[in-house]
């Protein structure tokens, strides 16, 4: 019970410190939030319920006013803005991605956590933040998909880190990742 | 952890946390639902005044938060000066600022602890369904605790890379990261469990 809400809280400070440190920078120089890997990552290793809860629990931390996503964004304003609909999709894509991980048994873990995060981290995070920027600016689907397909290329990069990352924590400590234990 | 809000008082801050958020919720719901320039731009008039009222800094300070929309204003702007509908992309943006500086406002004028009040109230009912609200509130604490802890242990992963490689981490401190959170979480809950658990 406290292990569980530890880890839950503790991830979720993970995330917050993502936005603080720019701890990936892409080949070409361009450093990335690592935030969104964060959010892949919470359900490679914590499974899709612990996951999404704390990624859920970042979520709230900034409606209430702190300012946790990087370039020290947050507050309400956060939620009437174009990008609402990735900070929705956020804990949704954790969960997917959990899921995947739990459920999904084939190659390496780090393939399926790969897999995991292209579909929850990605997929569903898009989905829920395309639905979001049509609404707020107005846009069709298809659109608002264009606005952000850019950004894409990116998160794939992070997948397949995060892919890399759960795999060499299960070679160490086998019992820390907690969707494969 | 500093929060958003700002140490230049207002009348607001005193105002109770609920009803401000009904009040944002509502205006938002009114925002969206119109749709002509001339309301939208009324608005953000009035929005304008209201964070004028308490002052130079608070204003300059208001405004500067809604810097980080810039790129999608431009976005939609540039989209309907190309479909001959500039007045349509015009409202737009203005909902758009008006919607994000009345949630700032909010955000501006309430502190952490009354906005943690909120959530207590608002969960409460919740218990019924098997959530404890206590667990909810020592994660609320833990995780604002354990960010710039975790922060300032990236730093230091990332400073002790680069003095054994002479170059910038990429992703190579992240493993560490990861287990440096999870053997904090299992030292609290230890401690927590210690202290006679949740």
């Amino acid at each position: 019970m406290e292990r569980n809400l530890t880890l839950i809280a503790l991830f979720a400070a993970l995330i917050a410190a993502l936005g603080v440190i720019p701890a990936v920078t892409l080949g070409f120089g361009v450093p990335i939030t690592a935030q969104s890997l964060g959010v892949m990552l919470c359900g490679t290793i914590l499974g899709a319920k612990r996951g999404a809860l704390a990624v859920l629990l970042v979520v709230l931390l900034i409606a209430m006013g702190l300012p946790l996503l990087a370039g020290g964004r947050g507050g309400l304003g956060v939620f009437a803005s174009p990008t609402v609909g990735f900070l929705v999709g956020w804990p949704i894509g954790a969960f997917v991605t959990g899921l995947i991980v739990e459920k999904l048994r084939f190659g390496s873990l780090g393939v399926t956590a790969a897999f995991g995060s292209v579909v929850g981290g990605i997929l569903v995070v898009y989905a829920a933040g395309v639905i979001g920027m049509s609404i707020v600016l107005d846009k069709t689907i298809f659109e608002a998909t264009l606005l952000v397909v850019a950004f894409i290329p990116g998160d794939l990069i992070k997948a397949i880190l995060a892919g890399v990352v759960t795999s060499a924590l299960y070679t160490a400590r086998p019992k820390s990742v907690l969707s494969r234990a | 952890m500093i929060s958003l809000t700002s140490p230049i008082r207002t009348r607001a801050h005193n105002w109770p946390a609920g009803p401000k958020l009904l009040g944002l919720c509502f205006a938002t719901m009114v925002l969206f639902a119109q749709s002509s320039i001339a309301f939208h731009l009324s608005i953000f008039v009035l929005v304008l005044m209201v964070y004028a009222l308490p002052g130079r800094v608070f204003l300059r300070y208001g405004v500067g938060r809604l810097r980080t929309l810039w790129p999608f204003i431009a976005v939609v702007m540039i989209w309907h000066s190309l479909t001959k509908d500039a007045a349509l992309g015009a409202t737009i943006s203005l909902r758009l600022l008006n919607a994000v500086a009345m949630a700032n406002l909010v955000t501006l004028t309430t502190k952490l602890s009354d906005m943690i009040a909120v959530v207590r109230r608002v969960s409460t009912p919740l218990r019924r369904f098997g959530l404890s609200t206590k667990q909810l509130e020592l994660g609320i604490a833990l995780a604002v605790r354990f960010t710039p802890v975790l922060a300032f242990k990236g730093t230091q992963l990332s400073d002790a890379w680069r003095a054994r490689s002479g170059k910038h981490p990429k992703w190579q401190t992240l493993v560490p990261l990861a287990v440096l959170a999870i053997d904090d979480a299992e030292y609290v809950a230890d401690a927590i469990k210690a202290r006679g658990g949740v």
